[in-house]
């Protein structure tokens, strides 16, 4: 039940359910969606960006909280460290255990390649593990390959990279036998016809999910997966840099135990770099849907060592995070609601949008309903819009959110709002990285023996990825960079040692920036204590 | 301000806004976390949290991501539980009965006291479905424990020892790979893909210029 001020609104959205069940409203033209984007989506907003003073993308624009982040200098100072020895070696080095790494793990152990996977938190608390509405890949009849390019293209703005989107909807169908081989149970007709729905910019429906666990689901069987397969790994192991050999091959990481503060070094023959994203870095002061890990940590390191990045302009806002209670701001709610039926209202109770726009498109929408036309839910913090969740009941039968939505359901009910019957409230919550490490459709990046592979990559999804389209993302790529570390492994016969000049030719460029020495990375963890306790005994304090 | 809500951490007094959740509270009252904290969004099963209130001997549980806090709740994190996993091939296992109690024999010792269902956050049927795994009953297992977060409070409550969590994520994984039929349009697809039958006309689109994919775009014709 929602307090008293909500009623009235509440009551105008019930009054028009009725009538908009049925009703059609229209999709935006191309020159719609541009017009609607530069006039409301955050990305545009002026004085929110600035251009990078140093490094490879020099001259670049991003968003002040990544800017933050480039223009920083290591916990470690180049000057007076001594690089210890190594304390393990592996062929392949894995910094990341999302759904990208862990999965790269999975086939770079396959191939026959000794694997050894560091990661922040526990293995699998990542933003994989949130992901709650589906994957997609073109695998029915009336689907194509070619067909799923279009969609992903046209919604990032036509900017994508050609080879990485050729890779991502080619390797689909391929990826879902191989999570089907790996137990995971997808929704499906008793004769195994996958259920499959819309999100936002599909012109089919593509989207597989498991309930609305389906991150949950597939990370868990991959991990189980790694586990099997007696892959060595380390917990609560943050990556502070990479190294460089003389000849400027990454040969492995720079790393911290995050509980008592050792420093130490893993000898890589290759190094894959799956740290995922940046939702921690609350850009513009949005909430964010991401994990406590997601710090943007592996860009950072990346750039340091010289790799080039690419769209560090565009962050995807999801239109659709909770606006209420406050409790849970910004967690998801996820697109597979409207996937199902549900509809967008202002406080009248009026449509205002088609569901099914791309992200970047509704959220603009959502952003000019309350602040241009007023029409949005002013009792709350930030004001938001109804998402009208009990006409999915009426659409579908009742049930349909408990047995479709559970996660969700749990989401509301646990602070007493009833989502079969009463809508819920959205805003705009920061939730994917659309830009990140540039990389072939090999998941090479410019730095011999660097891979890459997940959300810290960017390019396949140009301007604004599509729902689903990041799962399928993590597993191909993730894939294809276990097989290409593997075997630029397997041809490796010497390691040289590893240094960290490039961290110290890095910081001399900041210096001549004159950038303040205060001011450091990666983040590793955001830090939600009170002012006057943040700095406070870290597991980092001893290195300054 | 909010008002205040006196909250024990393990024990120790603290005073934080009373609107927060238990996660934040123990922000709020300067700890930075390490474990006990991963997804923030009651997906991962990380932040396990036992508590009492005041005057209550009560033992109840919650996710500290997302359970708001109350007045003279003393708490405690369980960040990580031993429990026991097996290891297997699933590609070399078979779901039949016998299967889940080679794996964990320990299962057969359930005193179906109903500890871990009472326990469980995510409110599943705990005691159900390890009652399912004795019979080898894997759909049972697969639909009853879907949920599960993997947050293991039902593992720290079991008198027997099982771990619960484990016991359903392999016979889940059984059951999606070798119960459940494989969608035959991914076979389907996988042979035309084979044959490199989509491999030119992806070309063309790699090779279009954005005013022929903005025109190829605008004409899609939707799914309904
Ligand atoms: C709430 C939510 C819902 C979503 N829903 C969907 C959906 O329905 N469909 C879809 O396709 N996509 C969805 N996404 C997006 C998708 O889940 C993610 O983009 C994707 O899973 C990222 O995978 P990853 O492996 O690249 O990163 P992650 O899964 O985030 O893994 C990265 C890992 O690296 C660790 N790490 C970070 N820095 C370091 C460091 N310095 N040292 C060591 N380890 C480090 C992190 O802690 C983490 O464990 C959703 C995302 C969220 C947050
Ligand atoms: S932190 Fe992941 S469930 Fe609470």
């Amino acid at each position: 039940m929602y307090p008293k001020e909500f009623q009235e609104s509440i009551k105008k959205v019930e009054a028009t359910r009725q009538a908009r069940m049925t009703q059609q409203f229209p999709m935006l033209s191309l020159a719609d969606r541009t017009i609607l984007l530069e006039a409301y989506h955050p990305d545009y907003k002026k004085g929110t960006m600035r251009q990078i003073s140093v490094g490879v993308n020099k001259g670049d624009k991003t968003p002040h909280e990544f800017a933050n982040l480039f223009e920083a200098y290591s916990h470690i100072n180049p000057n007076n460290f001594t690089i210890p020895s190594p304390k393990y070696e592996t062929d392949v080095l894995i910094i990341g255990g999302g759904g990208a790494g862990v999965a790269a793990a999975i086939v770079a152990k396959q191939a026959k390649a000794n694997v050894f996977l560091v990661t922040k938190l526990r293995v699998a608390d990542a933003n994989t593990t949130m992901a709650q509405g589906g994957i997609q890949a073109a695998d029915k009849e009336n689907d194509s390959p070619a067909i799923h390019y279009l969609d992903v293209v046209g919604g990032g703005g036509f900017k994508n990279i050609p080879e990485l989107v050729r890779a991502l909807v080619s390797d689909g169908p391929e990826v879902i036998r191989w999570l089907e081989e790996l137990g995971v149970i997808f929704d499906k007709a008793p004769d195994g016809t996958m259920l499959s729905i819309h999100g936002g910019g599909t012109s089919r429906k593509r989207m597989h999910p498991c309930r609305d666990y389906t991150g949950a689901e597939l990370m868990r069987c991959l991990k189980d997966e790694f586990l099997d397969q007696k892959i060595k790994y380390l917990e609560y192991t943050g990556a502070l840099e990479l190294l460089k050999d003389s000849d400027g091959k990454c040969v492995g990481a720079v790393l911290v135990n995050m509980e008592n503060g050792e420093v130490f070094t893993v000898k890589a023959k290759t190094t894959i770099l799956a740290t995922g994203g940046a939702g921690q870095l609350h850009i513009q002061g949005f909430p964010t849907s991401n994990h406590y890990g997601a710090t943007a940590d592996g860009l950072v390191l990346a750039y340091r060592s010289g790799a080039k990045l690419t769209f560090l302009d565009t962050i995807q806002y999801h239109p659709t995070g909770v606006g209420y209670p406050e409790q849970i701001l910004g967690q998801l709610i996820t697109e597979k609601v409207r996937g199902v039926g549900a509809q967008l209202v202002n406080a009248d109770g009026e449509r205002f949008i088609y569901d099914l726009e791309t992200r970047d498109v509704v959220s603009s929408a959502i952003i000019r309903e309350i602040q241009d036309r007023k029409k949005g839910i002013m009792s709350v913090t930030s004001g938001g819009v109804w998402l009208d969740t009990p006409l999915i009941e009426m659409k579908s039968g009742s049930g349909t959110i408990l047995k479709q939505l559970p996660a969700m359901h749990r989401q509301f009910i646990k602070f007493g709002i009833d989502m079969t019957k009463e809508p819920v409230i959205t805003y705009p919550t920061q939730h994917y990285q659309n830009g990140g490490i540039l990389c072939n459709e090999y998941a090479e990046t410019n730095i011999p023996g660097l891979y890459v592979a997940g959300e810290v990559t960017g390019g396949v999804h140009g301007r604004n990825r599509l729902m689903g389209n990041s799962l399928l993302d993590i597993l191909v790529f993730g894939r294809r960079a276990g097989t290409h570390a593997a075997e630029l492994a397997a041809k490796t016969t010497e390691v040289k040692p590893g240094t960290i000049n490039h961290v110290k030719k890095y910081h001399s460029e900041l210096e001549k920036a004159g950038i303040p020495k205060e001011r450091k990375s990666p983040m590793l963890l955001p830090d939600y204590r009170p002012k006057e306790f943040q700095d406070r005994y870290s597991f980092l304090s001893h290195l300054k | 301000m909010a008002k205040l809500a006196t909250i024990y951490i393990m024990g120790k007094e603290y005073k934080v806004p009373s609107t927060l959740t238990i996660l934040q509270a123990i922000e709020a009252s300067g700890f930075l976390f390490i474990r006990g904290c991963g997804c923030r969004g009651g997906f991962c099963g990380a932040c396990s949290t036992v508590y009492r209130t005041k005057d209550s001997y009560k033992l109840k549980v919650a996710l500290a991501c997302q359970t708001k806090i109350e007045d003279g709740m003393f708490l405690a994190q369980i960040p990580f539980y031993p429990g026991n996993k097996a290891t297997h091939n699933l590609s070399q296992i078979k779901p039949t009965t016998e299967t889940l109690c080679a794996l964990y024999p320990e299962i057969m010792r359930c005193i179906s006291c109903g500890s871990c269902t009472k326990v469980c956050p995510q409110d599943i049927k705990v005691m159900d479905y390890v009652n399912a795994a004795i019979r080898g009953d894997y759909k049972k297992i697969a639909e009853l424990s879907f949920d599960c977060i993997m947050c293991g409070l039902c593992a720290t409550r079991c008198p027997a020892e099982i771990v619960q969590y484990n016991v359903a994520l392999v016979a889940r994984r059984i059951y999606g790979a070798h119960v459940m039929k494989k969608a035959q349009h991914v076979d389907k697809r996988l042979d035309q893909m084979k044959e490199n039958q989509f491999a030119s006309e992806i070309e063309e689109l790699m090779k279009s210029s954005v005013d022929q994919l903005k025109e190829r775009y605008t004409k899609r014709d939707m799914e309904k």
